[in-house]
């Protein structure tokens, strides 16, 4: 029964860790099958939490906070989409600059606006996504096995959690079952024929690289307004390469991208229960062993060891109409 | 009115780089007028403390240093058209080959014979972090900035288990080494001056400066003076044409980024063996994503890598000193600067040259009009 609880508890962090790797991942999806690289998951999602913090911190609303965040790492993406589509500019280099842009503004203009070292303001509950608890979950909880599964894994989230896993079918939806989502794909893997059908590349990876700032936005604000209480220097820690590896691991397709967000999510929430504890046979796993698993597994992916990760064709390539 | 003109070589070298580097200063400006700061009182206050007084030399050459191993790394895979991200990692690995035969050779040789040996295993370890994503890239098809990424990570995961639980300094709580006997590390830049008779403040600047001016020298004769050098810019340029000219594409990938990670290695001459005299935890401290900046703005020559290193030396130091001038702006603000010139100068490349073509373009019909 021991163990039951603990797997409980462990799954209801993954839920709770894999979350912004979603919607991340998700982010990442629509741009790069548009054919744009995007490593600046990571500065997005900075950007945005500490926009959602700092509105929030300010006006007291957490909707402020969430459009906010949104607007901001829209920008960021809409820099990026300038930089790649419009000045056809290298788009590992204007992700990088992405990533360190936000990771130096934000403390900047923390420091600036809060002085407070970089952090903003600590929220109060009421100016957070809380919990919410599913209909007839303290009548279930004390069912047995149903009653944790119901009440304590899926119950009492909060909205983004939720959100990210909507995320998920309605990506899939889109890129697959929409006019725009077979568009976002052909033009990931011919921008030529795309344009010959006399549809505009660049339009159409712009859109894919609001989408992608929309949801790394709903990522940030959920670390600072809803698992946290405030945004901290660096809060996203690595967590926008997390979501690229994952993306990577499920191949650019929507569910197994999933998949893979909570597997490293469950990683994680591993690493901080198993911290000293003798296993039998492997005995103690070290934390840092199981931090760098993600990143291991996805560099063994991509040699191919283990399947194959093929990505779209035209990913890194600016369209030239010209020498088309 | 839109007939564009070749832009003549000067235009193309000098007033492009130029001109971007002045517009992401303008952007930093306009940052720290949103902060509510004077951008001019800034740049005052940053030009002083960087170049100032003796010491802020010191601190400014000492990061320039780490910045020129860094930038040539990423100059030389980026001349086979590769984008090293793993400078970070690399230097970082180096520290421990650095480290490790410091730490083994110290009491049996004094810090000249050594220098040669720690030079050798932080290329070598250097080398290594850098040749798995140049060997997965060029012959199982993994993108190396995917890899890259992915092994600084790794690198920092698996220093952080050596540190903690291998070679740290048994009874004491820090994550670090043993410090490095006294003899074995680098000479400080003020103990060589004190020996001159001339008295300059104690700053971490050591004799790796030179290594490193050694260092751009010698990039600069392999990649324009050497069969390897020319094999690696022409995969850059052309790859089908360097596989008819009978180049081994593959085997140039795996030695570009070998060479790359060896140089991102020698940052561990500066830290591990000249400043810190152990190895701590992230020693490298950006400096391997600072080098993008610095190869950017560099234009990946090892004399523009030089002068741009020197200006993000100058930065980080004179940042330090903004912190203490005013109230609300920190070091931080030159992550922002980093941010801007890897913007303008990488991403942003091209943007000014269409209305640059065209403005020459105006200019040249102007006089055959006189004509």
């Amino acid at each position: 029964m021991d163990i039951w609880v603990q797997l409980i508890s462990a799954l209801d962090s993954t839920l709770r860790l894999a979350t912004p790797l979603i919607l991340c991942a998700m982010a990442g999806l629509f741009s790069e099958r548009s054919g744009i690289v995007d490593i600046g998951l990571e500065g997005k999602m900075l950007a945005g939490a500490f926009a959602a913090a700092a509105t929030t911190a300010v006006t007291g609303s957490v909707w402020l906070g969430l459009i906010t965040a949104m607007a901001v790492s829209i920008a960021m993406a809409l820099l990026h989409g300038f930089a790649c589509i419009t000045h056809k500019g290298d788009q590992v280099v204007s992700g990088l600059a992405i990533n360190i842009l936000a990771a130096g503004l934000s403390v900047a203009l923390g420091i600036a606006w809060f002085h407070r070292g970089g952090q903003t303001p600590a929220l109060a509950s009421e100016e957070r996504f809380r919990p919410l608890s599913f209909p007839f979950s303290d009548v279930v909880a004390d069912w047995p096995i149903i009653g944790t599964l119901y009440s304590d894994l899926l119950s009492g989230h909060n909205l983004l959690v939720y959100l990210a896993f909507l995320a998920v079918p309605l990506t899939y939806a889109m890129v697959y079952k929409t006019r725009f989502g077979l568009r976002l794909r052909a033009v990931g893997e011919n921008p030529q024929a795309v344009d010959t059908a006399g549809i505009s590349v660049a339009w159409l990876r712009y859109r894919a690289v609001i989408m992608a700032g929309l949801l790394c936005g709903l990522a940030g604000a959920y670390l600072s307004i809803a698992l946290g209480a405030g945004f901290v220097r660096d809060m996203s820690a690595g967590k926008g390469y997390i979501a690229l590896a994952a993306l990577i691991f499920g191949k650019w397709r929507p569910v197994p991208a999933m998949f893979a967000c909570l597997l490293f999510g469950f990683l994680e929430a591993l690493s901080t229960r198993l911290q000293g504890v003798d296993l039998p046979i492997v005995g103690q796993i070290e934390v840092q062993f199981m931090q760098a698993l993600p990143y291991v597994l996805t560099v063994i992916l991509l040699a191919g060891f283990i399947g194959r990760a093929v990505a779209p064709k035209a990913i890194g390539v600016p369209y030239n109409k010209d020498r088309a | 009115m839109s007939r564009r003109a070749k832009l003549p070589i000067w235009a193309d070298v000098a007033l492009i780089p130029l001109i971007n580097v002045t517009l992401a200063f303008l952007a930093a400006g306009v940052v720290v007028a949103m902060i509510g700061e004077n951008p001019l009182d800034a740049v005052e206050v940053l030009v002083r403390g960087a170049f100032g007084y003796d010491e802020a030399v010191g601190y400014t050459l000492y990061y320039t240093t780490n910045f020129i191993f860094t930038g040539l790394a990423v100059a030389v895979a980026f001349h086979a058209g590769l984008f090293n991200i793993g400078g970070e990692g690399q230097a970082y690995i180096g520290g421990l080959g650095v480290g490790l035969v410091c730490l083994a050779l110290d009491h049996l040789m004094p810090w000249w014979l050594l220098l040669p040996v720690a030079i050798g295993a932080g290329m070598l370890f250097g080398a290594a972090w850098a040749f798995i994503p140049g060997y997965l890239q060029a012959y199982r098809g993994s993108h190396v900035v995917i890899t890259t990424i992915m092994f600084n990570f790794i690198a920092s995961a698996l220093m952080v288990y050596l540190l903690v639980n291998v070679l740290i300094k048994p009874g004491q709580m820090a994550p670090e080494t043993r410090d490095i006997a006294d003899g074995a590390t680098l000479p400080m830049m003020h103990e060589l001056f004190a020996g001159l008779g001339i008295k300059i403040t104690q700053t971490p600047l050591n004799i790796s400066l030179f290594v490193a001016l050694l260092a751009s020298f010698l990039v600069w004769v392999l990649i324009w003076r050497t069969r390897w050098g020319y094999a690696i810019r022409m995969i850059g340029h052309n790859e089908s044409a360097a596989v008819y000219s009978g180049i081994n594409p593959k085997r140039m990938v795996v030695v570009a980024m070998a060479i790359s990670g060896s140089l991102a290695g020698l940052v561990a001459i500066n830290e591990v063996m000249g400043a810190q005299q152990r190895i701590v935890l992230d020693f490298v401290a950006g400096s391997g994503f600072t080098g993008i900046a610095v190869a950017l703005m560099g234009r990946n020559h090892p004399v523009g890598i030089i002068l741009a290193s020197l200006l993000f030396g100058a930065l980080f130091q004179g940042g330090a000193e903004l912190a203490f001038e005013f109230s609300s702006i920190t070091r931080d603000l030159v992550v922002v600067i980093q941010g801007l010139v890897i913007l303008f100068c990488g991403a942003l490349a091209y943007m000014m040259r269409g209305p640059l073509e065209r403005l020459f373009g105006l200019f040249e019909r102007q006089s055959q009009g006189g004509n």
